[in-house]
């Protein structure tokens, strides 16, 4: 083999390989990949800002954790950023099962399971839903689709407050106010213009040849959805997801307006917490309470927080 | 009407304001192989769409053997399809991907496999039936969606752009296996596309497509040779036909076409009518309808000079500078001109065309 490099070389007119290595040793200069310098101006500033930024959004969270396990005496000591000379869950324990809200001292946990059993089906339905108007809006160009489109997304710029008190006479005609389903109804409906865009742009992403030849292959509007359309698209249902669970878990506003005190999310409950008046205030508990509702958003985060940022990434290249 | 399989009557279709196609008209044979060609944005992919149903037609009539399918369901049609992105299901394996059609068909689960068998034997994707698409080459992919038409029996074929998306190896060589895959099923073939070496090389007629109209329907010879109108005659040829812009001019009972100083005697030119003096019209000649240094019978020669000359290994294309404008003439590989040498040119009249200047039209 190397006989027939050295008469192809010559027969392309290059040197053969003996001489070219002598050549190239003696070539002086610049040769190979360049080297990088871990510590370039370019990188210390990259790096150090990315540092600071970092630590100055931790912080909030060092010092709530830090007060959080600290007894009432060491916290009127007044060093909020000290680690706790002692630690103590007990403020755990009792924001979850015991601290006071109004008139009933059962703590966080009743909120926890009103939370639950608020988002999980609010998610689910408004989620199917969306995902079925996205699909009819991106691929079944029904008569009238764009106009329904349109009054959609105006649906997603008009701000919620405006809409309060005629939803609260709605539910009270249809006898739901006060109850779990009410609230769900209307989670549903307020996730539906962001979820239906996210989802038609998704689906008008996908390549529209797929859905052609699936018609061809005789599959009508659910066949489609479920077995070509749905395995497709996992990432956008767990953006859609990401975005609701976050959403709902951390509503407020339709907790308090649209529910009874029985029924009240996680969210309003804290407050009930932190802001009640009678005897001292409990820093290390409204710490702990605190801590604990926000821990479910996070958690969904982290778990599918690498799916969340493909699913937004496919979108916008596609989209 | 016997031997008629795939029959568009009047066909008319607009998006709005936007007439795509209007009144069309085109009748395939069984069996035939029908190429529709045309620039992207002719309307030739959107006729194929109506053919298929996957667009609703504003006006008109489409009938498949017979049957009047205007308003029926693509799966009602009769028809299998393969799309230029390949189209396959990502999610499913290459298996699943045939047998999709006929599940959602409620075909019997032997009938199922027996078909698939026989689609992947024909054209041999057998190893690649556990496989997902990503797992395949953009070749392997295009069998298999083409196996996707086969296993679903039926009696036209649809072709949207197959091969646009593979290079040109692979092209070449799948075009030919769509010309075998012809010639053993027999079926009707109805294949868009914008390249003419795949319109020449597959079809048993073309269809050339401009604006939502068909120029010239005609076997591939006919349209190469005889192009009916301009239009059809600079779309078709690489590189493309010479033009001579210029007049007819009747002396000494032989016909001329004067060009910018230059005469062309178009004497032994097949015309349709007798030539009127006078009138403007455009000469057309294709590059290898040209003799370099070759002296034609009872044809005057010209003088030009050799500008750009590009070999492209079996043949040699020559540009050159004559009436005033660049033209271009392909001779033999082997034989080599040096740009600025003078040559003698002679044309062959007998294959060129002439068209109306006004009307565009051949004469």
């Amino acid at each position: 083999m190397p006989e027939i490099a050295a008469f192809n070389a010559i027969a392309a007119g290059i040197e053969p390989e003996a001489e070219k290595v002598q050549a190239r040793a003696t070539l002086a200069g610049p040769r190979g990949r360049k080297p990088r310098r871990a510590l370039s101006g370019r990188n210390i500033m990259v790096y150090g800002t990315l540092i600071v930024v970092a630590l100055y959004y931790l912080l909030p969270l060092y010092v709530m954790v830090m007060t959080s396990l600290k007894g009432m005496p060491e916290i009127r000591l007044g060093n909020i950023f000290a680690p706790p000379l002692e630690i103590t869950f007990e403020p755990w324990v009792k924001a979850w099962s015991s601290a006071c809200t109004g008139l009933n001292c059962d703590g966080l946990s009743r909120g926890f399971w009103n939370s639950v059993r608020i988002t999980v089906p609010s998610t689910l339905v408004s989620i199917a839903i969306a995902s079925i108007n996205g699909y009819a809006l991106a691929n079944w160009r029904f008569k009238g689709a764009d106009l329904f489109f349109t009054i959609l997304i105006v649906g997603a710029f008009i701000p919620y407050q405006v809409m309060i008190y005629p939803i609260v006479i709605v539910l009270r005609e249809i006898g739901l106010y006060g109850s779990l389903t009410g609230l769900i109804i209307v989670h549903t409906i307020f996730g539906m213009p962001i979820l239906t865009l996210l989802f038609r742009n998704y689906f008008a992403g996908l390549p529209e040849e797929l859905f052609k030849a699936a018609r061809v292959d005789g599959a009508g509007f659910w066949t489609i959805y479920f077995r070509i359309m749905l395995p497709m698209s996992m990432p956008i249902f767990v953006v859609a997801m990401i975005l609701q669970v976050t959403g709902i878990w951390n509503d407020f506003l339709f907790g308090v307006v649209f529910t009874r005190p029985e029924y009240y999310p996680m969210t309003v409950q804290l407050n009930n917490i932190v802001n009640s008046v009678q005897g001292v205030k409990e820093y290390n508990v409204n710490m702990a309470a605190t801590i604990l509702t926000g821990a479910v958003p996070l958690f969904v985060y982290f778990v599918s927080g690498r799916l969340f940022v493909r699913g937004i990434a496919a979108g916008a290249v596609k989209g | 009407m016997e031997n008629v399989s795939v029959s568009v009557k009047d066909l008319s279709l607009s998006f709005g304001a936007v007439t795509v196609l209007d009144t069309l008209n085109l009748d395939i044979k069984d069996g035939e192989f029908l190429v529709l060609l045309g620039s992207s944005g002719c309307g030739k992919s959107t006729l194929l769409n109506c053919i298929a149903g996957l667009l609703d037609v504003s006006d008109g009539q489409i009938f498949i053997k017979n049957k009047n399918v205007t308003w029926e369901e693509p799966k009602d049609r009769g028809i299998g399809m393969v799309f230029q992105s390949y189209a396959l299901y990502p999610q499913m394996s290459v298996e699943k991907n045939l047998s999709f059609g006929l599940q959602v068909a409620k075909v019997e689960k032997t009938e199922i496999d027996r078909r698939i068998t026989r689609a992947a034997e024909i054209l041999q994707i057998q190893p690649l039936l556990k496989r997902k698409p990503a797992e395949l080459s953009g070749g392997q992919r295009q069998r298999v969606a083409i196996g996707r038409a086969l296993v679903r029996d039926v009696d036209v074929f649809l072709f949207d752009e197959p091969l646009s998306n593979l290079d040109a190896k692979l092209r070449s060589e799948l075009r030919v296996e769509i010309k075998r895959l012809h010639q053993s099923l027999k079926n009707t073939m109805i294949y868009v596309t914008h390249d003419q070496i795949e319109a020449l090389t597959l079809a048993d007629r073309i269809a050339v497509m401009k604006s939502g109209v068909i120029q010239q329907l005609a076997d591939p010879m006919t349209i190469y040779n005889a192009p009916e109108n301009l239009f059809v005659a600079g779309f078709i040829g690489s590189p493309s036909m010479n033009f001579f812009r210029g007049e007819l001019q009747l002396r000494d009972g032989r016909a001329f076409v004067h060009a910018n100083g230059v005469d062309f005697d178009v004497s032994a030119y097949p015309s349709r009518g007798p030539f009127k003096a006078g009138q403007k019209v455009v000469l057309g000649v294709r590059p290898e309808h040209v003799r370099v240094d070759e002296a034609l019978d009872g044809q005057p020669s010209h003088q030009a000079v050799v500008d750009i000359e590009e070999p492209m290994g079996a043949d040699n294309l020559l540009w050159l500078k004559l009436a005033g404008q660049s033209m271009s003439v392909r001779i033999a590989g082997q034989r080599r001109y040096k740009p600025g040498t003078a040559v003698k040119l002679s044309f062959d009249m007998a294959v060129a065309s002439i068209f109306d200047a006004a009307s565009e039209n051949r004469l």
